[in-house]
């Protein structure tokens, strides 16, 4: 027993110390990386000490960015069942380890919508009265502590998932079925869940029509699993090219299958619940008439509106054509059908539903630089997260850290080189 | 794909292993790091007003046993005077049995003056700067309810206008509130008299609430509120206008500390047309179940279902 804690740490702090290995520009990236999470932290101190006044929101829009890309990252992080599903369900065996890197995305992406919530919250020194036990959860009345389960499950499942695995491949012993493949099938209903649930926080309220469509669920879904194997595909060009990590070509190719329906069946609800409001032209349809083409005199998310939608059409006519199996172009239509989510579904969503407000005002939101500096610090920290989790997860992929090479303390040799 | 690097990728680099030099150089960055994390912090310097560990560690309103109460209000007494050099009175007036209140407003009488909302804001140390009303006075053009066409700002020489009519909106006080399905803490909840009151101090400033309402009845304090220490009105209620902080919703409880006194809320009692009655529903021989029985009365926004407390209706 004492021998396997032993092991155990040893794992983990071999791992570490693995992070903060690698050449100029690993160091480089890291560097800027942790600089902008110190603007963020500094926006944050400041918010903190000042209240939510430094940001954009007011009563009549009271949820800005931060929920915004709260909603976003759920969705990429629901998104990572994408390749769990082939490989557990249909048995394709050649993404199976890429696995890995769709849940460490997953984690990642859950620690900043974690970060975004928080955050958000007026009082963030009170979060205890949100832990179920300790403080007073509505449970099952309000959605939101849902998600708070939802969530926390979600990362607890794959940090579970990814580090047992891992650890087994650093230790060369197989992986016991029961003590994994359980959980990895009850995360791919959880995903889903995630993602559901976040979109029920929206359509659950009945003073605000915008949100309040049956359809909103299902393009949550249709969107977060555009963008997310989306993410992933770029994140495994990366992974090849800065490491010596072989990513085969057919796994982005079953990931740009996956991204194409996606983003037809996404545009597609996007079209029902357009024609929906339009053409029924009663008093709801002044939300969706400020987002797309401004009301009274207030535009401001027409401009953004539209890039979002061209944004997203020219990614689904690149990702129909057969063009789109080069990979350069694959990489342009992830890059804008990521971009036109992530308007269409952060700013897109959540601000119109404030405008105009239920008594009929309209106040615009327009997210303050310091608003600014916070959402950038946090999407910083998760991409740091992610280049360790990748740092560490490459090289026991690649059996160079391994524990057979524990006394020969040169760890991870061969993912410094860029292959040849 | 096993092809060559890609365009603009760095030559491969040697394999190192972690020397003495590279661990030395590690610490460094990370002592920097540590430095400039704490110069990032340096705003938090500012922060003062964060409360004290028992403030911190206060129990839910639900949970609060009687000597427990008398503790934190003569507690909440005490920063009050510190803050503000006025010794206030801060009680936690409970339900009376037998009384549901309700709100009626005659929208015939009211000229949009304006009275009640300040009165409401004096009344229950609404923050003055930046400024926090509770009550919203739309003006209304004749012939319509669309509120898209109504002015929240309007500021003519002298009201009422010909052509409009004036509608004050504030808490509804539902019987089926959405705000308080939503708070993800029960920091908002439904009295047994149909006040729905929200505890400052269990709040955690989520803002669902906000967004729930279908009112525009909810106030967040996105700053710390401030009050001139001489326009503080001293006779307090936990649940009530006791002053509150930065980062809390807040809204209108029907004056808790006034009606579960057995007093008029001010901003009836202030209004100069007698366009505001107030009263217990449950009593067969009050006024406001007398206007509920013989005036054509009606609820802003039935359609959401939240069955609200608050009616209006016309004279003629
Ligand atoms: S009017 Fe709004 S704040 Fe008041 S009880 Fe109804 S939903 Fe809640
Ligand atoms: S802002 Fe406060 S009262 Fe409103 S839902 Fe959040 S915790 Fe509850």
């Amino acid at each position: 027993m004492k021998t396997a804690v032993r092991n155990y740490f040893v794992f983990l702090a071999r791992s570490a110390s693995v992070a903060f290995e690698g050449d100029w520009r690993y160091f480089t990236w890291i560097g800027v990386l942790f600089a902008i999470c110190l603007l963020g932290l500094n926006a944050y101190s400041r918010q903190l000490s000042e209240g939510l006044v430094v940001t954009g929101m007011t009563d009549q829009v009271s949820w800005g960015v931060y929920i915004a890309n709260f909603t976003f990252l759920v969705g990429v992080a629901a998104a990572a069942v994408m390749l769990v599903i082939p490989v557990y369900v249909y048995r394709n065996e050649e993404l199976h380890d890429l696995v890995i890197f769709g849940e460490l995305l997953a984690v990642a992406a859950i620690l900043m919508c974690l970060a975004f919530v928080t955050v958000d919250l007026g009082r963030p020194d009170r979060f205890w009265h949100l832990i179920p036990g300790l403080g007073k959860f509505n449970f099952p009345g309000s959605m939101l502590s849902w998600d708070v389960i939802v969530l926390n499950g979600y990362l607890l499942l794959n940090v579970h998932i990814c580090g047992y695995l891992l650890y087994c491949r650093y230790k060369n012993t197989k992986p016991a079925k029961w003590f994994y493949i359980p959980f990895v099938f009850i995360g791919i209903f959880w995903a889903v869940s995630i993602h559901t649930v976040t979109a029920f926080l929206y359509v659950g309220l009945g003073g605000r029509p915008f949100w309040n469509s049956a359809v909103v669920g299902p393009r949550f879904i249709a969107s977060a699993f555009t963008a997310g194997p989306a993410i992933i595909i770029l994140a495994l060009q990366v992974i090849r090219r800065f490491t010596t990590y072989r990513v085969p070509d057919k796994a982005l190719l079953t990931l740009r299958s996956i991204v194409q329906v996606s983003m037809l069946i996404n545009l597609f609800l996007l079209a029902n619940e357009v024609f929906k409001e339009f053409y029924t032209d009663n008093l709801h349809v002044a939300s969706a008439r400020y987002l797309f083409f401004g009301l009274d005199g207030h535009h401001a998310l027409v401009r953004w509106i539209w890039t979002a939608v061209t944004f997203n059409i020219i990614a689904m006519i690149l990702l129909a054509l057969p063009l789109s199996r080069s990979l350069k172009w694959l990489d342009v239509a992830c890059v804008l059908a990521i971009i036109g989510i992530w308007i269409e579904k952060g700013m897109g969503l959540v601000v119109p539903g404030f405008i105009p407000s239920p008594l009929g005002e309209i106040v615009e939101y327009l997210p303050t630089w310091n608003e600014t500096a916070v959402c950038l610090g946090i999407w910083a920290f998760g991409f740091l997260c992610y280049t360790f989790f990748l740092r560490m997860a490459v090289p026991i992929l690649q059996g160079t850290l391994n524990k057979s090479n524990e006394s020969a303390a040169a760890p991870a040799a061969g993912i410094v080189s860029v292959k040849s | 794909m096993t092809t060559s690097p890609p365009d603009g990728a760095a030559p491969p680099s040697e394999p190192r292993s972690m020397s003495r030099r590279s661990f030395l150089r590690g610490s460094t960055v990370m002592a920097a790091g540590v430095a400039a994390m704490a110069a990032g912090l340096a705003p938090l310097r500012k922060l003062s007003d964060y409360g004290s560990v028992d403030e911190f560690l206060q129990m839910h309103y639900s949970e609060l046993k009687p000597e427990q109460m008398k503790v934190i209000l003569e507690r909440m007494e005490r920063e009050v005077q510190r803050q503000y050099g006025v010794r206030p009175h801060v009680r936690d007036f409970k339900p009376m049995n037998g009384v549901e209140f309700v709100y009626a407003l005659n929208l015939t009488r009211c000229t949009g003056c304006r009275k009640c909302v300040h009165a409401c804001v004096a009344e229950n140390n609404q923050s003055r700067d930046p400024g926090l009303e509770y009550i919203r006075v739309l003006k209304m053009p004749n012939g319509t309810f669309d509120m898209e066409k109504g002015d929240h700002n309007y500021a003519p020489e002298s009201v009422p206008e010909p052509g409009f009519f004036y509608m004050p909106v504030q808490c509804h006080q539902c019987k089926n509130p959405p705000c308080v399905k939503v708070c993800p803490v029960k920091a908002t909840w439904q009295e047994p008299d149909g006040i729905t009151v929200i505890d400052y101090n269990w709040c955690i400033g989520c803002r669902y609430c906000e967004a729930a309402c279908p009112y525009f009845a909810r106030r967040f304090n996105f700053t710390e509120p401030s009050i001139p220490s001489e326009k503080l009105n001293p006779n307090m209620s936990y649940l009530g206008n006791r002053p509150r902080h930065k980062g809390v919703m807040e809204k209108c409880h029907f004056c808790i500390q006034r009606t579960r006194a057995g007093r008029y809320p001010a901003c009836l009692e202030v209004c100069p047309t007698g366009a505001r009655k107030f009263g217990n529903i449950l009593d067969p021989d009050s006024e406001v179940s007398y206007i509920l029985k013989h005036k054509r009365v009606f609820v802003l926004k039935e359609e959401v279902g939240t069955l609200p407390r608050f009616f209006y209706y016309f004279d003629v």
